[in-house]
């Protein structure tokens, strides 16, 4: 028996749209309740001046092991995800082998254990292989803990193999995770198609070629009556089609990263390998519709899309660099500066993007400070300024477009099961 | 003219690389220009060997494939008395998994002053800067700048024209994929001149006009207006990549022939930065013809490299003790 009190933050949960100050209490593995609990309790963590709220989830992270243990291990992964305030992470299938099989995604958990630091939902292959051409064992992947489907970076591109994958996930109540990108109009891109890519000579992906593969999968969600979650938006467009989806009432759902919101093609200038991402970095009028599509609601997530590589890797042209960036140790500060002292949201519209949303997309019981339920707790502190130092990241992935940047707040404690597993 | 040690208006070489012409001002695209006439001006004169870079090493390295301005640059280190090294694609570590990163270094380690980058990535010379002590000349990166080529340009039609401001200078052909075009066009619009973009709508790049250049998509509506024309030359593999129907229909609407010559200003300098495609952007009666100043852009090529190793040795030379 073991009694913790978090005491006098301000307890934000939006699954049961609290704010206020109070006193969290914590028994064992479980939350005990909000200001309810044992009068003497075993730890008190002191939390005046911070912000409570549920454990943050991250559904959609890349932690490279098996086979890119080069790039991240479960270990270092999982370590990075509590230093940024994670107590669990979706992790993407794209690994060496693809988790396509059972016996794949029960290493990942395995894995996880043994590293001892925050959950890992297991996310599977669609197909086998992550190639596009048959389904993998769907069931069985279920059976061996996989949360949702996706072929990660690859695009779903066939349309009937997208239908048949949406109707039979519905059997199975789970969601499949569409990277959105007609691969034909995004081939060989390094940056999105604009003023700037046509400066820089360098290849551009067209805006379209997201707001096409979107609507596609819209319409196959509604033929399918399928969840499709749409990964990483970047376009005004797509967020568009969404909006009317959603007013339709279809299962779809979405998500946005950090570095789409507080970066834009500019950024590409002077030909640094950590700005290019996929989908690429965008001009500020689609910045300024993802903010409104988080605003209102048409975008439920903020992920980091955490893509760690090797620095022989990025320390490359930018034809032959990898895309992607770390994200697990930057978000929450970039959300802060981006989202929080620009107004576009509270905290608690923030943090329901962090907690219950995707909690609910992946079907998982986490996400939520009610009686009963896992305690994984993430205490925020909001105001403290730090400078983002690459060489400090637990994840062995140093590149990130925020190296140097000066920002506020970061995770002071984490709680995963009622263990503090990470503080500042 | 000017002398070896030339400045225009008490303009100084400030620059440690040669990047591109976006980053060069007026006065300093003319500082090279009047460099380059002047070591025109001596070899003319007999004096084909110069002094000025002895002791130095000048690295070509190129990773792609090119004849006449490795060889440009190779000759233009010679004339300036630098050693030379040529490092290419094919006979590099490249192709053994070797990284661009570790490639650079290893050239850095042999003592290298000047580096002659080509490579198929944009941005990839750019790189390369910030990584070498040594000074990077870009000699061509992917559908970016190729700065010596738009220098070399600049200074054919003013040797022509003896200026470069009020005159109108068409660039026709695959603007989206050429260096050459991005080049002409920082280098035309900071000097003063006019430029036209003119080539099939799909090889015109959106947002190009924010450059300040007109857009054409007829080139016989055009070609009474222009001074020069360069036809920029046609990559066979476009035309799988569906940019335009045919080889054919290409020459019939772009191609440069004896009827258009005819129909143009009668003063009307064509170029073309080669290797052309006789018969595809251009018939051979107007390469080989009066208006063509094909062969003095080969040449002039030769004086423009040696005046931006030149400003760049010199730069090296201020800086250290």
């Amino acid at each position: 028996m073991s009694t913790t009190l978090i005491r006098g933050g301000r307890i934000v949960d939006p699954s049961q749209n609290i704010d206020r100050v109070g006193n969290l209490f914590l028994r064992n593995d479980r939350i005990e309740g909000i200001d309810t609990g044992a009068a003497v309790a075993d730890h008190v963590i002191d939390a005046a001046g911070m912000i409570v709220c549920p454990g943050l989830i991250d559904l959609h992270v890349s932690l490279r092991e098996p086979g890119d243990e080069k790039d991240e291990t479960i270990e270092s992964g999982t370590a990075a995800a509590l230093a940024g305030g994670m107590t669990s992470v979706a992790c993407m299938p794209d690994t060496s082998p693809v988790v396509d099989n059972r016996a794949a995604a029960e290493f990942v958990q395995l894995q996880c254990a043994r590293a001892g630091h925050c959950n890992v939902f297991p996310l599977g292959a669609v197909t086998k292989n992550h190639d596009g051409q048959e389904l993998a064992e769907i069931g069985q992947l279920v059976e061996g803990g996989a949360v949702a489907f996706t072929d990660a970076k690859n695009p779903v591109a066939n349309a009937e193999i997208m239908r048949r994958a949406l109707e039979y996930t519905r059997m199975f109540g789970r969601p499949i995770f569409n990277h959105p990108l007609v691969p034909e109009l995004a081939a060989k891109g390094i940056m999105h198609e604009g003023y700037y890519s046509m400066q820089l000579g360098l290849r551009g992906i067209p805006a379209g070629a997201e707001v096409i593969m979107v609507a596609r999968d819209i319409a196959l969600a509604e033929m399918t009556g399928g969840h499709i979650h749409l990964m990483t938006l970047s376009t005004a467009g797509a967020v568009e089609q969404i909006r009317r989806a959603k007013a339709k009432g279809l299962r779809v759902t979405s998500e946005v990263t950090p570095h789409h919101l507080a970066l834009t093609d500019a950024s590409l200038s002077n030909y640094e390998t950590n700005f290019k991402v996929d989908p690429p970095l965008r001009s500020k009028e689609h910045i300024d519709a993802l903010i409104e599509g988080l605003r209102d609601g048409t975008i439920d997530v903020i992920s980091s899309d955490h893509q760690p590589f090797a620095e022989e890797k990025k320390q490359n042209e930018l034809d032959s660099a990898p895309a992607g960036v770390v994200g697990l140790e930057t978000l929450l500060p970039i959300c802060i500066k981006t989202l929080i002292e620009t107004g576009h949201l509270t905290w608690s519209k923030l943090i329901a993007k962090l907690t219950v949303n995707p909690a609910t997309i992946l079907g998982i019981q986490k996400g939520t400070l009610k009686s009963g339920h896992d305690a994984d707790v993430t205490i925020i502190d909001p105001t403290t300024s730090w400078r983002i130092d690459p060489a400090k990241f637990k994840s062995k992935g140093r590149n990130t477009p925020f190296a140097g940047w000066e920002v506020k707040g970061r995770a002071h404690t984490v709680i995963v099961t009622g263990r503090v597993r990470h503080r500042v | 003219m000017t002398t070896a040690t030339a400045s225009v208006f008490g303009v100084r070489w400030t620059k440690k690389h040669l990047l591109g012409l976006e980053e060069l001002s007026a006065d300093e695209i003319l500082l090279i220009l009047d460099q380059a006439a002047e070591f025109k001006r001596l070899a003319a004169a007999g004096e084909t060997k110069l002094a000025a870079l002895k002791g130095t090493v000048v690295a070509n390295l190129f990773f792609e494939p090119s004849t006449r301005t490795r060889t440009s640059f190779s000759l233009a280190a010679k004339r300036l008395s630098a050693d030379t090294v040529d490092f290419t694609a094919s006979s590099s570590s490249l192709s053994k998994g070797e990284t661009f990163y570790d490639t650079a270094q290893n050239i850095e380690a042999m003592g290298v002053d000047q580096v002659v980058v080509r490579h198929s990535t944009s941005g990839a010379p750019h790189l390369l800067s910030k990584l070498l002590k040594a000074s990077v000349l870009n000699a061509g990166d992917g559908t970016h700048e190729h700065p010596t080529q738009g220098l070399l340009d600049i200074f054919t039609i003013r040797e022509h024209r003896q200026k470069i401001a009020g005159l109108t200078v068409a660039l026709v052909g695959d603007i989206l994929h050429s260096r050459v075009a991005r080049s002409n066009i920082w280098g035309l619009k900071k000097l003063g001149a006019r430029v036209i973009v003119c080539g099939p709508s799909t090889l015109i790049p959106a947002h190009v006009e924010r450059l300040g250049v007109e857009v054409s998509n007829n080139l016989d509506e055009i070609l009474g207006q222009c001074d020069c024309i360069n036809l920029l030359r046609i990559q066979f593999e476009r035309q799988r990549s569906a940019f335009f129907p045919s080889i054919r229909e290409y020459a019939h609407f772009f191609g440069m022939n004896g009827d258009r010559i005819r129909r143009a200003k009668s003063d009307v300098l064509i170029l073309a930065p080669g290797p052309i495609n006789r018969g595809v952007e251009i018939t051979p009666e107007v390469a080989d013809g009066s208006h063509s100043v094909i062969l003095d852009q080969v040449t002039n090529g030769l004086v423009i490299r040696m005046a931006c190793l030149h400003l760049l040795h010199n730069r090296r030379q201020e800086e250290s003790p």
